[in-house]
């Protein structure tokens, strides 16, 4: 035996959107500057079909996944595109909300029996807070995607190979070295030297914060691995603070040309290069001589 | 010793690290601390909750401003997770011992960067690590 909501719900889904309709062109925080009143009105019907399905089956009071799913669909679709034009969570759970006064109209109109009336509203007002909850959970689930984009894109964004000169390479690393982050930085330093052909490669670390054993071991592993491809590698952005910090952590970087400044690390490469940088015209001086 | 301030950090992923170093910073500008004695007990808390996170998964960092008058004012890290435990505590402290794979610096280097260090370990039952560093010591 159908409960008496799911007997006769379905059937008033027009005289529910337009009670719904009226209820929520009346309300204090419709936002017509976010979204015209027509497209609120598809998403009201579109919305109101969905939850109509659900209690005509009538087995909305347990969660039962499959029967939810098309509900819960319409439902993220509403909340997604509802945050993208501007609209507050808080806003989106006040629409699912705001259904159950007009479904409690309805109900009022065509269930004489005061207790009969009273089981059946609680248990829709249940079912929508479930799915007022929904809109929440959508939400904050496309919030922690754009986190996570975020944070990939930073990890990429951050490490960019320069190339200084013809056959030297700089990489400034700005923030903390986790495995991850070496993995890329080192990834796209050793492509790099195969796509110029360098044979110096500078790794500034003037932007990290702090260079404990883990941060050294992957510098040092960086540092075989260019080797191996036959280049050289110098760090460089070596601050006091970092040295004394790393001696009395007893990490031995002895083996690896550093120097404090990327200045004085690409004036080292031109050395090893055998190149010249000089004042225009002193060139002339010289010959002239 | 008073202790004006605490907070508790719990550290799960590597982004939490991330937010226990941002916070030791703050504390030891709050108290003033030298660059130097900050980045020292930066890479050391980093040294730690790395050994945390890789041997344990995981556990609480309580921090702690604390002071012993009015010029011994220090940062206090109480490291602590339910990780297996360090079965020979002695070793462990000795440089280039490691477990994994890494260049055993990370226990007896973390002694050398701070002012006080103290470590318990029970083994099945996990790690307590506790360090501190004055202002200016």
């Amino acid at each position: 035996m159908k409960s008496l909501a799911a007997q006769f719900l379905p059937k008033k889904h027009d005289e529910i959107l337009n009670v719904w309709m009226n209820q929520q062109l009346l309300h204090e925080g419709l936002r017509e500057d976010l979204m015209p009143n027509d497209d609120l009105r598809k998403d009201s019907d579109e919305l109101l079909k969905a939850i109509l399905e659900v209690i005509k089956k009538d087995n909305f009071s347990d969660v039962n996944p499959d029967e939810f799913e098309k509900v819960n669909e319409v439902l993220a679709g509403i909340s997604t595109s509802r945050a993208m034009n501007g609209f507050s969570p808080r806003e989106t759970a006040l629409f699912v909300i705001s259904l159950k006064e007009g479904l409690r109209i309805v109900l009022e109109k065509n269930i004489e029996d005061p207790k009969a009336l009273y089981d059946e509203f609680v248990r829709i007002s249940t079912f929508l807070d479930k799915l007022s909850l929904v809109t929440f959970e959508t939400f904050i689930k496309g919030r922690e995607e754009v986190i996570l984009r975020q944070t990939s894109e930073i990890s990429e964004i951050s490490t960019p190979v320069i190339q200084v000169w013809d056959g030297i390479l700089a990489l400034p690393i700005i923030g903390t070295l986790d495995s991850s982050r070496t993995q890329i930085v080192m990834e796209s330093l050793l492509v790099k030297i195969v796509e110029t052909e360098s044979t110096i490669a500078i790794l500034d670390i003037s932007g990290v914060p702090a260079v404990d054993s883990l941060v050294a071991q992957h510098l040092i592993k960086t540092v075989s691995a260019t080797r191996l491809m036959g280049a050289e590698c110098i760090i460089s952005g070596i601050r006091p603070e970092i040295a004394q910090t790393i001696v009395h952590l007893g990490i031995d970087l002895s083996g690896i040309n550093t120097k404090a400044s990327l200045a004085h690390a690409l004036k080292f490469a031109f050395n090893l290069k055998r190149l010249e940088v000089r004042k225009a015209g002193e060139f002339k001086k010289i010959a002239a001589e | 010793m008073t202790i004006i301030s605490k907070e508790t950090i719990a550290i799960r992923t590597e982004q939490d690290a991330v937010f226990l170093r941002h916070r030791v910073t703050e504390y030891c500008v709050k108290i003033r601390m030298g660059l130097v004695n900050q980045t020292k007990l930066l890479t050391a808390a980093s040294e730690l909750v790395r050994n945390m996170l890789r041997y344990a998964g995981g556990g609480v960092v309580l921090c702690e401003v604390v002071s012993q008058s009015v010029l011994m004012m220090g940062v206090r890290l109480t490291f602590t997770d339910k990780g297996p435990g360090i079965a020979d505590i002695a070793a462990a402290m000795k440089d280039g011992f490691s477990t994994g794979k890494s260049l055993g610096l990370g226990l007896p280097g973390t002694k050398r960067l701070v002012s006080q260090f103290d470590i318990k370990s029970q083994l099945g039952k996990g790690t307590s690590v506790t360090i501190l560093k004055w202002k200016n010591g």
